[in-house]
């Protein structure tokens, strides 16, 4: 009982970091129809800038901001670049433009802080049963979920990047400047990004440490549904529960394949993922 | 339009007569696929013989990784390029062949390498039509995600059965060489060499068969429009698991290569990045058509090694010469997508295209 006590809450703040990156992922598929797959590395650079910016100024919290706003601007140059020049062309090609920044990005990771891993500090104190950094993971991925539902409800800026999502001509017409709408969302979500990747890299950065947290994440959006961030969220915690449970139970050599199971579970009941509305095809 | 503006001011007589002796390239369009697809692959067969008497053997090796390479990204063109779906996942039918060969070899030595890589080909082409139909009713970003999982976690099977797979260290053994009726003609890495090249031919000209015939216009249809193509009576879910199926035995194939060529199976050789490198590389060469897969596989050898050439030239830092494969690798991908989407192939082939008008 004890141990499951353990696992569930384990589960929850893992849960907690796959949610956020899950919800990067949905944000900006929503907004773009594009699967980030440099979203781990985007977030990667997050965290070297981070550790780069603490190791400067000896203050954890300064590299933190750091992080954020390297994700901000990063995710904001990515959509300018890279990913409004594909726009509209096959799905294929976004998605390999992507992975070749995920692939340039790795490999400047490696070249300036080497593939050596580092180490690197938690947020707050880490020891005992759900300890402040536990604590803090849940709450600032609550805390984010709640300010991303204010965002998109609540603001006119919201109201803007949905209309600018889900009918761009009838936005553009209606006065909103759709490809800035684009940047914003791509920039928001890398931040979120940044901070699952400040959350999920310690006690050790290495070049390729987001990469299980990565495919984590994908497979809790894809559950989620990928057109919805409330179903990001509670893929991302479903998949965090069942994966630590698998590792305590099972063994920890498993919970990849565990993640395939769920995924493909999940998928062949819901081909769209838990949350997702049937849509109708045009021939 | 161009040409026959040619035609015209160098004289009438030319007409005619070109008309009524077909050129030596329409003639072998003309012949059918079952001919042309294996005499071609005969020719190709013969040069890179050939070039393996001019390299060493660390050449040899670099041969024969061009052909498990190009054999695995054929099988990715034919699941992507023609029938649209998007795996990220094909490292873990390599890594599947590659453990089957290393076993077969270990625990079976008395079985001949034609009768393994078979048994190799049907073990995972079982496996394709358990994930084929595992993500039939997947597509796009779904089956991507999905395809990514397996990548991911099948390696790690190795690790929960130390015993049989040899956990993180994977397998080591040793194969039978060149035949001793063959022991001062060739040596036992061209050999190698050969041999993989050959696989990979046959499974080739199975592939460009395929794609040429009535399978492979219905995966072009499906590609093109699913919806359409299901009204039109492909029977979309079979055709698609076809697709899998075909491409994973391939991938396979090319793992047992591999393995057969460089005498081992470790785990750490089929990571993502693997799986990630070859949809790069189909990418790189040119969708959509059989030649691109060469090039992608030239291009997926050769990136690293001149990458590695120009590191000791400039004798740049080890972190930096460690990572500046991959670097490039990925600012090819982007600039491809960006400026040349069709591709190697495609950039080739609107070259000849220029030449020929300007002639």
């Amino acid at each position: 009982m004890d141990q499951f006590l353990n696992l569930t809450l384990n589960g929850l703040s893992s849960g907690a970091v796959y949610a956020a990156l899950a919800l990067s992922l949905v944000i900006i598929y929503q907004a773009t129809r594009v699967v980030n797959f440099a979203q781990p590395a985007l977030a990667l650079i997050s965290v070297y800038i981070a550790y780069a910016v603490s190791q400067a100024t000896g203050s954890y919290w300064l590299g933190f901001g750091a992080a954020l706003l390297t994700g901000l601007v990063l995710g904001a140059a990515t959509e300018r670049l890279l990913i409004r020049p594909v726009h509209g062309r096959s799905p294929l090609s976004a998605i390999i433009v992507t992975l070749g920044l995920l692939l340039v990005l790795q490999g400047l990771a490696g070249m300036v802080w080497s593939n050596e891993p580092h180490s690197f500090s938690y947020p707050l104190g880490f020891r005992g049963r759900f300890s402040a950094s536990d604590w803090f993971a849940l709450a600032s991925v609550g805390a984010v979920a709640l300010l991303l539902f204010g965002l998109y409800r609540l603001t006119p800026l919201g109201l803007r990047m949905r209309a600018a999502a889900f009918r761009p001509e009838a936005a553009r017409l209606s006065g909103v400047r759709v490809g800035l709408m684009l940047t914003t969302g791509w920039a928001i979500a890398s931040v979120i990004g940044a901070l699952a990747g400040m959350l999920a890299a310690p006690p050790f950065i290495f070049p390729n440490v987001l990469d299980a947290v990565f495919i984590y994440a994908i497979a809790a959006a894809v559950v989620g549904g990928l057109e919805n961030p409330f179903g990001a969220l509670v893929g991302g915690v479903l998949i965090g529960l069942c994966l630590s449970y698998v590792s305590g139970y099972a063994g920890p050599e498993l919970t990849t394949l565990a993640a395939l199971a769920i995924l493909v579970l999940v998928l062949s009941v819901r081909p769209d993922g838990l949350f997702s509305r049937p849509t109708a095809r045009k021939v | 339009m161009v040409s026959l503006r040619n035609h015209e001011s160098t004289g009438q007589g030319e007409q005619p007569r070109r008309a009524s002796a077909p050129s030596a390239a329409d003639r072998w369009r003309a012949l059918p696929a079952l001919v042309r697809f294996p005499l071609a692959a005969a020719a190709a067969f013969a040069a890179v013989l050939a070039l393996t008497f001019v390299t060493g053997p660390t050449g040899d090796l670099r041969i024969g990784s061009v052909g498990y390479y190009m054999l695995a990204i054929a099988g990715l063109q034919l699941l992507i390029g023609y029938s649209g779906q998007i795996s990220l996942g094909h490292g873990a039918f390599m890594f599947l062949g590659a453990y089957t060969m290393a076993l077969l070899v270990l625990h079976q030595p008395a079985l001949p390498l034609w009768l393994n890589m078979l048994i190799t080909v049907v073990l995972s082409c079982a496996a394709g039509v358990l994930v084929g139909a595992a993500t039939a009713r997947l597509h796009g970003p779904y089956l991507a995600g999905a395809t990514l999982a397996l990548a991911v976690g099948l390696p790690s099977v190795t690790v929960r059965f130390p015993e049989l797979l040899g956990g993180s260290n994977g397998l080591a053994f040793s194969t039978r060489g060149a035949p001793p009726a063959l022991a001062g003609v060739i040596t036992n890495t061209q050999w190698q060499a050969a041999a993989v090249w050959l696989t990979t031919l046959i499974g080739l000209v199975v592939l460009a068969t395929i794609s040429a015939g009535r399978l492979g216009r219905r995966m072009r249809a499906l590609r093109d429009d699913e919806s359409a193509a299901g009204l039109a009576g492909v029977p979309v879910g079979r055709t698609k698991v076809i697709a899998f199926v075909i491409s994973a035995g391939a991938g396979g194939l090319a793992g047992a290569c591999q393995a057969y060529l460089l005498g081992t199976a470790t785990p750490s050789s089929f990571t993502v990045t693997l799986s990630l490198s070859l949809l790069a590389a189909l990418v790189l060469g040119g969708l959509g058509s059989m030649w691109g897969a060469f090039f992608g596989a030239v291009a997926l050898v050769y990136v690293e090694v001149w990458g590695e050439d120009l590191a000791h030239a400039l004798s740049l830092d080890s972190n930096v010469a460690n990572n500046l494969p991959i670097v490039f690798f990925g600012v090819l991908l982007i600039l491809v997508i960006l400026v040349w989407p069709q591709g190697l192939h495609g950039m080739l082939r609107s070259l000849a295209g220029l030449v020929r008008r300007g002639r």
